[in-house]
Protein backbone atom coordinates (compact mmCIF):
# COMPACT_ATOMS: atom_id res chain seq x y z
CA UNK A 1 0.00 0.00 0.00
CA UNK A 2 1.53 3.33 -1.03
CA UNK A 3 1.07 6.27 1.31
CA UNK A 4 -1.12 4.50 3.89
CA UNK A 5 -2.94 6.37 6.63
CA UNK A 6 -1.73 4.73 9.84
CA UNK A 7 -3.99 5.03 12.85
CA UNK A 8 -3.27 3.18 16.09
CA UNK A 9 -0.99 0.74 14.28
CA UNK A 10 -3.44 -0.11 11.51
CA UNK A 11 -2.96 0.97 7.89
CA UNK A 12 -5.78 2.36 5.79
CA UNK A 13 -5.98 3.24 2.11
CA UNK A 14 -8.63 5.88 2.64
CA UNK A 15 -8.01 9.16 4.43
CA UNK A 16 -11.70 9.95 4.59
CA UNK A 17 -13.57 8.99 7.75
CA UNK A 18 -17.33 9.28 7.52
CA UNK A 19 -20.23 9.47 9.91
CA UNK A 20 -23.40 7.41 9.59
CA UNK A 21 -25.94 9.92 10.88
CA UNK A 22 -28.75 11.79 9.09
CA UNK A 23 -29.26 9.35 6.21
CA UNK A 24 -32.76 8.40 5.06
CA UNK A 25 -32.19 4.71 5.78
CA UNK A 26 -29.46 2.15 6.19
CA UNK A 27 -29.45 1.39 2.45
CA UNK A 28 -28.54 5.01 1.68
CA UNK A 29 -25.96 4.98 4.49
CA UNK A 30 -24.30 1.95 2.96
CA UNK A 31 -24.31 3.36 -0.59
CA UNK A 32 -22.81 6.65 0.58
CA UNK A 33 -20.08 4.92 2.55
CA UNK A 34 -19.26 2.70 -0.42
CA UNK A 35 -19.02 5.76 -2.68
CA UNK A 36 -16.80 7.56 -0.16
CA UNK A 37 -14.34 4.69 -0.01
CA UNK A 38 -14.12 5.17 3.77
CA UNK A 39 -12.79 2.30 5.84
CA UNK A 40 -13.43 3.94 9.20
CA UNK A 41 -16.99 4.93 10.08
CA UNK A 42 -18.33 6.70 13.15
CA UNK A 43 -21.43 5.58 15.02
CA UNK A 44 -23.34 6.83 18.06
CA UNK A 45 -24.38 4.90 21.18
CA UNK A 46 -28.08 5.13 22.02
CA UNK A 47 -30.78 3.28 23.92
CA UNK A 48 -32.42 0.37 22.14
CA UNK A 49 -36.09 1.05 21.46
CA UNK A 50 -37.58 -1.80 23.48
CA UNK A 51 -41.12 -1.27 22.22
CA UNK A 52 -40.18 -1.28 18.52
CA UNK A 53 -37.56 -3.90 17.90
CA UNK A 54 -38.40 -4.55 14.27
CA UNK A 55 -35.71 -2.15 13.17
CA UNK A 56 -32.49 -3.39 11.63
CA UNK A 57 -29.25 -2.90 13.51
CA UNK A 58 -26.75 -0.53 11.88
CA UNK A 59 -24.06 -3.19 12.14
CA UNK A 60 -26.18 -5.43 9.90
CA UNK A 61 -25.25 -3.16 7.00
CA UNK A 62 -21.81 -2.11 8.27
CA UNK A 63 -20.04 -5.36 9.02
CA UNK A 64 -17.36 -4.70 11.68
CA UNK A 65 -15.22 -7.29 9.89
CA UNK A 66 -14.96 -4.92 6.92
CA UNK A 67 -15.10 -1.48 8.52
CA UNK A 68 -13.33 -0.04 11.52
CA UNK A 69 -16.18 1.11 13.73
CA UNK A 70 -15.45 4.33 15.58
CA UNK A 71 -18.08 4.92 18.29
CA UNK A 72 -18.54 8.51 19.40
CA UNK A 73 -19.63 10.10 22.65
CA UNK A 74 -21.79 12.67 20.86
CA UNK A 75 -24.35 14.39 23.01
CA UNK A 76 -22.28 14.10 26.19
CA UNK A 77 -21.83 17.32 28.15
CA UNK A 78 -19.66 16.02 30.99
CA UNK A 79 -16.52 13.92 31.22
CA UNK A 80 -18.42 11.31 33.26
CA UNK A 81 -21.15 10.90 30.62
CA UNK A 82 -18.53 10.57 27.89
CA UNK A 83 -16.55 7.98 29.87
CA UNK A 84 -19.72 6.00 30.58
CA UNK A 85 -20.70 6.07 26.90
CA UNK A 86 -17.21 4.99 25.80
CA UNK A 87 -17.27 2.04 28.18
CA UNK A 88 -20.67 0.94 26.86
CA UNK A 89 -19.42 1.26 23.30
CA UNK A 90 -16.45 -0.96 24.04
CA UNK A 91 -18.72 -3.49 25.71
CA UNK A 92 -20.82 -3.64 22.55
CA UNK A 93 -17.85 -5.38 21.04
CA UNK A 94 -16.35 -3.39 18.17
CA UNK A 95 -12.98 -2.61 19.72
CA UNK A 96 -11.21 0.03 21.74
CA UNK A 97 -11.55 3.07 19.53
CA UNK A 98 -13.53 6.06 20.71
CA UNK A 99 -14.19 9.42 19.14
CA UNK A 100 -14.26 11.45 22.32
CA UNK A 101 -16.65 14.39 22.27
CA UNK A 102 -17.50 16.38 25.35
CA UNK A 103 -19.70 19.22 24.21
CA UNK A 104 -19.57 22.55 26.00
CA UNK A 105 -22.42 24.48 24.42
CA UNK A 106 -25.66 23.54 22.64
CA UNK A 107 -25.61 26.35 20.12
CA UNK A 108 -22.07 26.01 18.81
CA UNK A 109 -21.43 22.39 19.81
CA UNK A 110 -17.91 23.53 20.58
CA UNK A 111 -16.07 21.08 22.81
CA UNK A 112 -15.49 21.60 26.51
CA UNK A 113 -11.73 21.34 26.27
CA UNK A 114 -10.98 20.89 29.99
CA UNK A 115 -13.60 18.15 30.30
CA UNK A 116 -12.32 16.52 27.10
CA UNK A 117 -8.79 16.42 28.50
CA UNK A 118 -10.04 14.99 31.82
CA UNK A 119 -12.08 12.28 30.06
CA UNK A 120 -9.21 11.45 27.69
CA UNK A 121 -6.84 10.88 30.63
CA UNK A 122 -9.25 8.34 32.18
CA UNK A 123 -9.99 6.54 28.92
CA UNK A 124 -6.35 6.27 27.85
CA UNK A 125 -5.57 4.67 31.23
CA UNK A 126 -8.38 2.18 30.62
CA UNK A 127 -6.80 1.13 27.33
CA UNK A 128 -8.99 3.03 24.91
CA UNK A 129 -7.64 4.37 21.63
CA UNK A 130 -8.83 7.92 22.13
CA UNK A 131 -9.49 10.26 19.20
CA UNK A 132 -10.59 13.56 20.71
CA UNK A 133 -12.69 16.18 18.94
CA UNK A 134 -11.29 19.58 19.89
CA UNK A 135 -11.22 23.19 18.86
CA UNK A 136 -8.33 24.23 16.62
CA UNK A 137 -6.29 25.00 19.72
CA UNK A 138 -2.63 23.94 19.54
CA UNK A 139 -2.28 23.91 23.34
CA UNK A 140 -5.23 21.56 23.80
CA UNK A 141 -3.90 19.39 20.97
CA UNK A 142 -0.50 19.21 22.66
CA UNK A 143 -1.99 18.25 26.02
CA UNK A 144 -4.14 15.53 24.48
CA UNK A 145 -1.15 14.11 22.64
CA UNK A 146 0.88 14.10 25.85
CA UNK A 147 -1.90 12.24 27.67
CA UNK A 148 -1.61 9.49 25.07
CA UNK A 149 -4.38 10.14 22.55
CA UNK A 150 -3.87 8.24 19.29
CA UNK A 151 -4.71 11.29 17.18
CA UNK A 152 -5.99 14.82 17.57
CA UNK A 153 -9.10 15.97 15.74
CA UNK A 154 -9.38 19.75 15.53
CA UNK A 155 -12.59 21.12 14.04
CA UNK A 156 -12.55 23.05 10.77
CA UNK A 157 -15.69 24.93 11.85
CA UNK A 158 -18.74 24.14 14.04
CA UNK A 159 -20.30 20.70 13.56
CA UNK A 160 -22.71 20.68 10.63
CA UNK A 161 -21.93 24.31 9.70
CA UNK A 162 -20.28 23.57 6.37
CA UNK A 163 -18.06 26.65 6.75
CA UNK A 164 -14.81 24.91 5.86
CA UNK A 165 -11.47 25.53 7.55
CA UNK A 166 -11.87 28.80 9.45
CA UNK A 167 -8.34 28.99 10.74
CA UNK A 168 -5.83 27.21 8.51
CA UNK A 169 -2.97 28.81 10.43
CA UNK A 170 -3.93 27.13 13.70
CA UNK A 171 -4.26 23.83 11.85
CA UNK A 172 -0.75 24.39 10.46
CA UNK A 173 0.64 24.98 13.95
CA UNK A 174 -1.08 21.82 15.21
CA UNK A 175 0.37 19.90 12.25
CA UNK A 176 3.85 21.24 12.86
CA UNK A 177 3.92 20.22 16.52
CA UNK A 178 2.00 16.91 16.43
CA UNK A 179 3.57 13.49 16.32
CA UNK A 180 0.18 11.76 16.21
CA UNK A 181 -2.16 11.94 13.20
CA UNK A 182 -4.10 15.18 12.81
CA UNK A 183 -7.64 14.61 11.57
CA UNK A 184 -9.85 17.55 10.69
CA UNK A 185 -13.21 16.75 12.21
CA UNK A 186 -16.36 18.76 11.60
CA UNK A 187 -17.23 21.85 9.60
CA UNK A 188 -16.38 20.65 6.10
CA UNK A 189 -19.00 21.79 3.57
CA UNK A 190 -17.86 20.59 0.20
CA UNK A 191 -15.08 18.75 -1.61
CA UNK A 192 -12.75 21.76 -1.86
CA UNK A 193 -12.87 22.14 1.95
CA UNK A 194 -11.69 18.54 2.30
CA UNK A 195 -8.98 19.18 -0.29
CA UNK A 196 -7.79 22.26 1.63
CA UNK A 197 -7.48 20.21 4.82
CA UNK A 198 -5.42 17.60 3.03
CA UNK A 199 -3.27 20.20 1.22
CA UNK A 200 -2.37 21.65 4.60
CA UNK A 201 -0.95 18.24 5.44
CA UNK A 202 -3.68 16.78 7.63
CA UNK A 203 -3.59 13.01 7.85
CA UNK A 204 -7.32 12.52 7.34
CA UNK A 205 -10.68 14.27 7.32
CA UNK A 206 -13.81 13.23 9.21
CA UNK A 207 -17.25 14.37 8.08
CA UNK A 208 -20.91 13.46 8.19
CA UNK A 209 -23.34 16.29 7.41
CA UNK A 210 -21.49 17.48 4.30
CA UNK A 211 -22.26 14.13 2.69
CA UNK A 212 -25.54 13.11 4.33
CA UNK A 213 -27.04 16.60 3.97
CA UNK A 214 -26.14 17.05 0.28
CA UNK A 215 -28.93 16.92 -2.30
CA UNK A 216 -27.31 13.79 -3.70
CA UNK A 217 -25.40 12.19 -0.81
CA UNK A 218 -23.98 9.37 -2.95
CA UNK A 219 -22.51 11.77 -5.50
CA UNK A 220 -21.16 14.01 -2.73
CA UNK A 221 -19.56 11.00 -1.06
CA UNK A 222 -17.68 10.33 -4.28
CA UNK A 223 -16.76 14.02 -4.59
CA UNK A 224 -15.35 13.94 -1.06
CA UNK A 225 -13.32 10.85 -1.85
CA UNK A 226 -11.82 12.62 -4.87
CA UNK A 227 -11.33 15.86 -2.92
CA UNK A 228 -9.42 14.09 -0.17
CA UNK A 229 -7.32 12.18 -2.72
CA UNK A 230 -6.59 15.32 -4.75
CA UNK A 231 -5.65 17.28 -1.64
CA UNK A 232 -3.38 14.53 -0.38
CA UNK A 233 -1.59 14.22 -3.74
CA UNK A 234 -1.17 18.00 -3.96
CA UNK A 235 0.32 18.02 -0.47
CA UNK A 236 2.77 15.26 -1.35
CA UNK A 237 3.62 16.92 -4.66
CA UNK A 238 4.47 20.19 -2.93
CA UNK A 239 2.71 23.27 -4.18
CA UNK A 240 4.49 26.25 -5.76
CA UNK A 241 5.02 29.29 -3.57
CA UNK A 242 2.51 32.10 -3.83
CA UNK A 243 3.94 35.12 -5.67
CA UNK A 244 2.55 38.57 -6.16
CA UNK A 245 3.55 38.96 -9.82
CA UNK A 246 3.34 36.82 -12.92
CA UNK A 247 5.95 34.36 -14.13
CA UNK A 248 5.56 33.47 -17.82
CA UNK A 249 4.88 29.83 -18.59
CA UNK A 250 5.99 30.01 -22.24
CA UNK A 251 9.63 30.61 -23.27
CA UNK A 252 10.63 34.20 -23.94
CA UNK A 253 13.10 33.10 -26.63
CA UNK A 254 12.13 32.23 -30.20
CA UNK A 255 9.36 34.76 -30.55
CA UNK A 256 8.51 35.61 -34.19
CA UNK A 257 9.52 39.06 -35.34
CA UNK B 1 -52.37 -9.37 36.66
CA UNK B 2 -51.57 -12.84 37.88
CA UNK B 3 -51.43 -12.85 41.70
CA UNK B 4 -49.63 -16.16 41.83
CA UNK B 5 -46.50 -14.97 39.97
CA UNK B 6 -44.25 -12.66 41.95
CA UNK B 7 -43.20 -9.60 40.02
CA UNK B 8 -40.15 -7.38 40.20
CA UNK B 9 -40.37 -3.79 39.16
CA UNK B 10 -37.46 -2.50 37.09
CA UNK B 11 -36.76 0.38 34.76
CA UNK B 12 -35.55 -0.44 31.25
CA UNK B 13 -34.23 2.49 29.24
CA UNK B 14 -36.24 4.86 31.38
CA UNK B 15 -39.51 2.89 31.09
CA UNK B 16 -40.99 1.20 34.17
CA UNK B 17 -41.49 -2.52 33.54
CA UNK B 18 -42.77 -5.43 35.58
CA UNK B 19 -40.91 -8.72 35.19
CA UNK B 20 -41.49 -12.16 36.65
CA UNK B 21 -39.28 -12.99 39.60
CA UNK B 22 -36.04 -14.82 39.02
CA UNK B 23 -35.61 -13.54 35.47
CA UNK B 24 -31.98 -13.26 34.37
CA UNK B 25 -30.58 -10.64 32.07
CA UNK B 26 -30.20 -13.31 29.38
CA UNK B 27 -33.93 -14.18 29.77
CA UNK B 28 -34.89 -10.53 29.46
CA UNK B 29 -32.81 -9.99 26.32
CA UNK B 30 -34.37 -13.11 24.81
CA UNK B 31 -37.86 -11.78 25.63
CA UNK B 32 -36.96 -8.50 23.99
CA UNK B 33 -35.58 -10.38 20.96
CA UNK B 34 -32.27 -8.54 21.11
CA UNK B 35 -29.10 -9.83 19.51
CA UNK B 36 -26.67 -10.09 22.42
CA UNK B 37 -23.65 -9.52 20.18
CA UNK B 38 -24.83 -6.07 19.13
CA UNK B 39 -25.69 -4.42 22.43
CA UNK B 40 -24.24 -3.38 25.76
CA UNK B 41 -26.03 -3.48 29.10
CA UNK B 42 -25.74 -1.56 32.34
CA UNK B 43 -27.57 -2.51 35.51
CA UNK B 44 -27.57 0.23 38.13
CA UNK B 45 -24.84 2.04 36.20
CA UNK B 46 -22.50 -0.96 36.21
CA UNK B 47 -21.74 -2.64 32.90
CA UNK B 48 -22.64 -6.31 32.89
CA UNK B 49 -20.22 -8.34 30.76
CA UNK B 50 -21.90 -10.46 28.08
CA UNK B 51 -20.66 -13.72 29.59
CA UNK B 52 -22.46 -12.86 32.85
CA UNK B 53 -25.93 -12.32 31.33
CA UNK B 54 -27.08 -15.84 32.18
CA UNK B 55 -25.88 -15.55 35.79
CA UNK B 56 -27.28 -12.08 36.43
CA UNK B 57 -30.70 -12.25 38.09
CA UNK B 58 -32.71 -9.05 37.99
CA UNK B 59 -34.03 -7.67 41.25
CA UNK B 60 -36.64 -5.15 42.33
CA UNK B 61 -35.68 -1.57 41.57
CA UNK B 62 -32.98 -2.39 39.00
CA UNK B 63 -32.24 0.40 36.56
CA UNK B 64 -31.36 -1.25 33.27
CA UNK B 65 -29.84 0.47 30.26
CA UNK B 66 -29.60 -1.39 26.97
CA UNK B 67 -27.76 0.42 24.20
CA UNK B 68 -26.74 -0.23 20.62
CA UNK B 69 -25.00 1.61 17.80
CA UNK B 70 -27.04 3.99 15.67
CA UNK B 71 -26.10 6.38 12.89
CA UNK B 72 -23.98 9.25 14.12
CA UNK B 73 -21.10 11.52 13.22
Amino acid sequence: MTDPFVLAGKSYRSRLIVGTGKYRDFAETKRAIDASGAEIVTVAVRRVNITDRTKENLLDVLDPAHYTILPNTAGCYTADEAIRTARLAREAGVGNLVKLEVIGDQKTLFPDVTATIAAAAVLVKEGFVVLPYITDDPIAAKKLEEIGCAAVMPLAAPIGSGLGIRNPFNIRIILEQSRVPVIVDAGVGTASDAAVAMELGCDAVLMNTAIAGAKDPILMAEAMRLGVDAGRKAFLAGRIPRKLYATASSPLEGMIE
Amino acid sequence: MNDYVLRVRVTINGEPQSLSEGLTLADLLRQLELDQRRIAVEVNREIVARELYTAHTLTDGDQIEIVQFVGGG
